[in-house]
């Protein structure tokens, strides 16, 4: 069989309550048996539309799809009978343990019984679960749930396996170790592999790639092939008199750049054409000019067919804050910080400290205890034991007064979706105490700055993601602090939102505010002045990120990215732990 | 039922069951919900006549009234007042300190022996018109016994157009607590029932557990009956608690059949389960699958199903709406077998009802599930 899976010419509309949403338009596409494709697409593509498609959950509206030769539509049990799926939040039950969700799954895919221990026991050895069958699913890690979700997919070897964004916030080792399970499945018994994805970087693992945007597919291939399209337009510069930061800035600016992106000590450049860009032209009187050609990414390809040119001559993006800089140097100062939920200890002995102006990064998996770290150090969960101060004052004690120092953007979407984008402006500008003129100015600055002027009167919910965080960014200075935490700001928002979400961070921290940041991406950490690593609720590396990355130089590896960096340090860490 | 199918089946039971016995709110509704409500209504709650305070006023004192005022004193339901007049016995009614009066007026003798109609004044309180009619109908019999045992002392006949006899028929004792408790064994059953199943089918939902038990082979009726297995066991099981408790507990007699009674309930479980089973495939949401089967199930079995308020004194358009609430026809099953016995007819006819609202339920059940996540 040549086709595990086409899709021709289909569409799925949904309709919602003022408007149909199109959430696949005429996508035709086929993927091959035994290799693995990756579907690629920002947030809101429609990847899980098209995989809930496959697994036959949903109808299309109009089209064909036809899994293992089969339609979708008409034999829908039949198709269920050979693909293996698992959805976003694995489908595991939490309550049940993990013998017993293998046992559930089993039932339900029809797997003999007196076949079961043996391929329990493969599973279970595979996924490195073998120690934790008796433990309940919902006191698994991250990283151990998603495997467990892929043992229960995997438990009949499907012909076709549907993975959807299986390695979304899990940490980086866990994803490396699934990506080996997957490609073990296919070379040993050959099956088909479709897997979504929102990290561009993991589109290079796949076999073939089918790039998914605003439910249209704009294109399908090899990797290689995306990336070759590139050839000669990426480059990196460095300058000796600039920091990466106000580099980056500019060269963001200048003509016939498509994208700028700080990497290491440079600045990495994707160009509209194919030509060595000059010094002069990309950096006007900017001495010690150094440009070199370097290879070109999937990333590349799928930035360049995105986004658009800047428009003529724009100016550099400035954040117009007023914010009233103390004299201290030290802002934020964390000792030993410990917080235990009953015998579970989230934060572990954490201590750190950041500079004034500094963009500071928590990095780290989902569970690692930044988030909770985070609550800590804005006041919204008292400490266990250990000190925090943030610009002097410990938040969970001081009063009102010292909360005006900060900003703070939730994790999740914590505006009033009922409400317009201008009634919550307005709403929390004087939850902040803004009234009148200087109100006024405030809001006018927020709708300019973060170009929300269109959507002024529609509801927060009804926002496409991208602007969603745009308000949430700018609800969170309105009162213009000096210190603003971030929590997981970049969580599901596409790689251009994302771009455009650090361009305006730097541009925060240029104007003298001091960022906290948190992240699971771990190229984001690229953006940090300096950060921390942490997992398990501990601190494992604090530094820059060229420190990190000399953590895990070797010879074998001169030149390792910011993921090597922590798989590294995870791996130490655990030896540490084994050893001890 | 081919193999593979039984086997999807029995997965789905035993997963159920082994997040029943998890998790605590599903015992607790099952389990410990029935022990709370029984003693909540067999001990709390009471609507007998028992110590009903009375004011008596005496206009001419003599031994006829003397006598009747007697009458009152000795017995258990009254806690009889004497006052002076009849000012002070309404000035009492209106301060609460008693609930009627009964007044004896200045001729009260000499229309006695005359012959003529009821010489005696009978004021209550209607602010609370249950009790206000109890107390009159206490005041009454009370008032007729006395007037026999009188005449048959003074070896005389009594003329009266019609002789009053009175008794309560199934519940002699006119306690309560016999008719609520079978009652609150559908009140019981609806919790269990409905909230529940409303609440884990959108707990799937909501996990996201659904996606994944969709993409097996998994067909919708063996995941509804994969459902409904276990949580009818369990109420079932919450079941035959409470009727342990009625008996036992609180000596409610079950007059009836106990196998009639287990098969109506059977019956009453299965609507309930599907009435639970539309709420969550509706809602896909544990917090509004619950507000909507309490709304929905909950409160209309409590107030319109006459286990606690007597549906023929409701308006005739409430009355008519009483018909749509299956435990009206489950707590007349229940109160006749627990205080009547096997009355063919009752039982019949209300099953009859019931399996009539079973299928209009399953069917629609059956039309809002297709498999799928739309």
């Amino acid at each position: 069989m040549a086709n595990a899976l086409t899709f021709a010419t289909v569409s799925k509309r949904f309709r919602g309550d003022s408007h149909t949403i199109i959430a696949l338009d005429g996508v035709t596409f086929s993927i091959q048996s035994g290799q693995v494709t990756g579907l690629i697409g920002p947030d809101g593509a429609g990847k899980t539309t098209l995989m809930r498609l496959a697994a036959s959950l949903l109808r299309p509206d109009s089209g064909v799809i036809r899994v293992m030769g089969l339609d979708s539509d008409a034999q829908s049990l039949a198709v269920q009978s050979s693909v293996g799926y698992m959805p976003q939040r694995f489908g595991l039950y939490e309550d049940l343990s993990v013998w017993e969700n293998l046992d559930l799954y089993a039932d339900l895919q029809g797997l003999a019984l007196d076949t079961r221990l043996v391929r329990y026991n493969e599973l279970m050895q595979m996924t490195g679960l073998a120690p934790f069958t008796d433990r309940l699913a919902g006191k698994l890690s991250g990283g151990m749930k998603q495997k467990l979700g892929l043992a229960c997919a995997l438990l009949r070897s499907p012909a076709l396996l549907l993975l959807d964004e299986p390695t979304v916030g899990v940490d980086p080792v866990s994803r490396r170790e699934l990506w080996q399970i997957v490609y073990r499945q296919v070379e040993d018994q050959g099956m088909s592999v479709l897997l979504s994805t929102a990290y561009l970087n993991e589109a290079e693992r796949c076999d073939k790639v089918i790039l998914l945007h605003e439910g249209k597919l704009l294109g399908q291939g090899e990797p290689g092939e995306f990336s070759r399209t590139m050839q000669g337009r990426t480059f990196t510069v460095s300058t000796a008199g600039l920091s990466c930061r106000r580099l980056q800035t500019k060269l963001g600016y200048a003509p016939e750049v498509l994208d700028a992106l700080v990497e290491g000590d440079a600045v990495r450049l994707v160009m509209a054409s194919a030509q060595l860009p000059s010094a002069a032209t990309l950096l006007p009187g900017q001495a010690g000019v150094s440009i070199s050609p370097v290879e070109p990414r999937f990333e590349d390809a799928f930035v360049a067919r995105l986004k658009r040119a800047p428009e003529g001559h724009q100016a550099a993006l400035t954040m117009g804050l007023n914010v009233s800089v103390g004299q201290e140097h030290e802002v934020i100062r964390v000792h030993e910080l410990v917080r235990r939920f009953g015998d579970f200890v989230a934060v572990n002995q954490v201590s750190f400290s950041v500079r004034r102006g500094e963009i500071f990064g928590l990095l780290g998996a989902n569970g690692a205890g930044k988030s909770t770290t985070f609550r800590m150090l804005c006041g919204l969960l008292p400490a266990s034991s250990g000190e925090v101060a943030v610009a002097g004052h410990d938040l969970s004690r001081a009063g009102p007064d010292a909360r005006r120092h900060i900003g703070y953007m939730a994790q999740k979407f914590s505006l009033y979706g009922d409400l317009s984008v201008m009634q919550n402006l307005r709403f929390f500008s004087s939850v902040y105490g803004l009234r009148g003129m200087q109100q006024k100015q405030r809001l006018a600055w927020a709708l300019a700055t973060f170009e929300l002027s269109p959507y002024r009167s529609a509801n927060a919910a009804d926002l496409p993601l991208g602007y969603k965080q745009r308000l949430a960014f700018a609800v969170a200075l309105m009162h213009e602090p000096e210190i603003l935490f971030l929590d997981e700001p970049t969580s599901g928002v596409d790689p251009l939102a994302r771009r455009e979400f650090w361009a305006r961070t730097n541009a925060l921290a240029e104007a003298g505010v001091t960022v906290l940041v948190t992240t699971h991406f771990m190229e984001e950490a690229n953006y940090c002045d300096r950060l921390v690593i942490m997992a398990q609720g501990e601190v494992l590396a604090e530094g820059t990120p060229q420190d990190m990355k000399a953590l895990a130089r070797t010879d074998a590896q001169p030149d390792p990215s910011m993921e090597d960096a922590f798989i590294r340090l995870i791996e130490q860490h655990q030896n540490k732990a084994n050893t001890a | 039922m081919n193999a593979s199918a039984r086997m999807r089946v029995w997965g789905m039971i035993r997963k159920e069951s082994l997040q029943i016995l998890r998790d605590p709110s599903s015992i607790s509704i099952a389990f410990v919900m029935p022990v709370v409500l029984l003693f909540l209504f067999g001990y709390g709650v009471s609507l007998d006549a028992k110590d009903i305070a009375v004011g008596i006023v005496i206009e001419q004192p003599d031994t006829a009234s003397d006598a009747l005022a007697g009458a009152f004193e000795r017995s258990a339901f009254f806690r009889p007042q004497r006052f002076e007049s009849i000012q002070m016995a309404r000035q009492a009614l209106d301060e609460h300190r008693i609930d009627g009066v009964v007044w004896l007026r200045s001729d009260f003798s000499t229309r006695l022996f005359s012959g003529n109609e009821a010489p005696i004044g009978v004021i209550v309180n209607g602010v609370d018109s249950n009790q206000a009619n109890i107390t009159k109908r206490y005041i009454e019999g009370a008032w007729l016994a006395w007037l026999d045992h009188y005449a048959g002392i003074r070896g005389q006949s009594i003329l009266m157009p019609v002789e009053l006899e009175s008794r309560v028929w199934f519940n002699a004792a006119l306690s309560s607590r016999l008719f609520l408790v079978p009652g609150l064994i559908a009140i019981i059953m609806t919790l269990i029932g409905s909230l529940l199943t409303a609440m884990v089918v959108a707990r799937e939902w909501e996990r996201g557990t659904m996606e994944a038990l969709m993409a097996t082979p998994l067909r919708m009726t063996e995941m509804l009956a994969g459902k409904l297995i276990p949580y009818f066991v369990l109420g079932m099981g919450g079941m035959l608690l409470s009727v342990a408790l009625a008996v036992w507990q609180f000596d409610v007699p079950l007059r009836g059949s106990f196998w009639l009674l287990m098969v109506s309930s059977a019956l009453f479980m299965l609507v309930a389960l599907a009435i639970g089973l539309l709420i969550s495939v509706v809602s896909k949401n544990q917090f509004v699958a619950g507000q909507v089967a309490i709304i929905a199930t909950f409160l209309p079995a409590f107030i319109l199903s006459g286990f606690l308020f007597d549906i023929n004194s409701m308006p005739e358009v409430i009355q008519w709406l009483t018909h749509l609430i299956p435990a009206r026809y489950f707590v007349a099953i229940l109160q006749t077998l627990f205080l009547a016995g096997d009355v063919w007819p009752v039982v019949l006819s209300n099953m009859g009802a019931l399996l009539l609202m079973l299928v209009f339920f399953a069917v629609l059940v059956w039309h809002k599930t297709g498999k799928g996540l739309e």
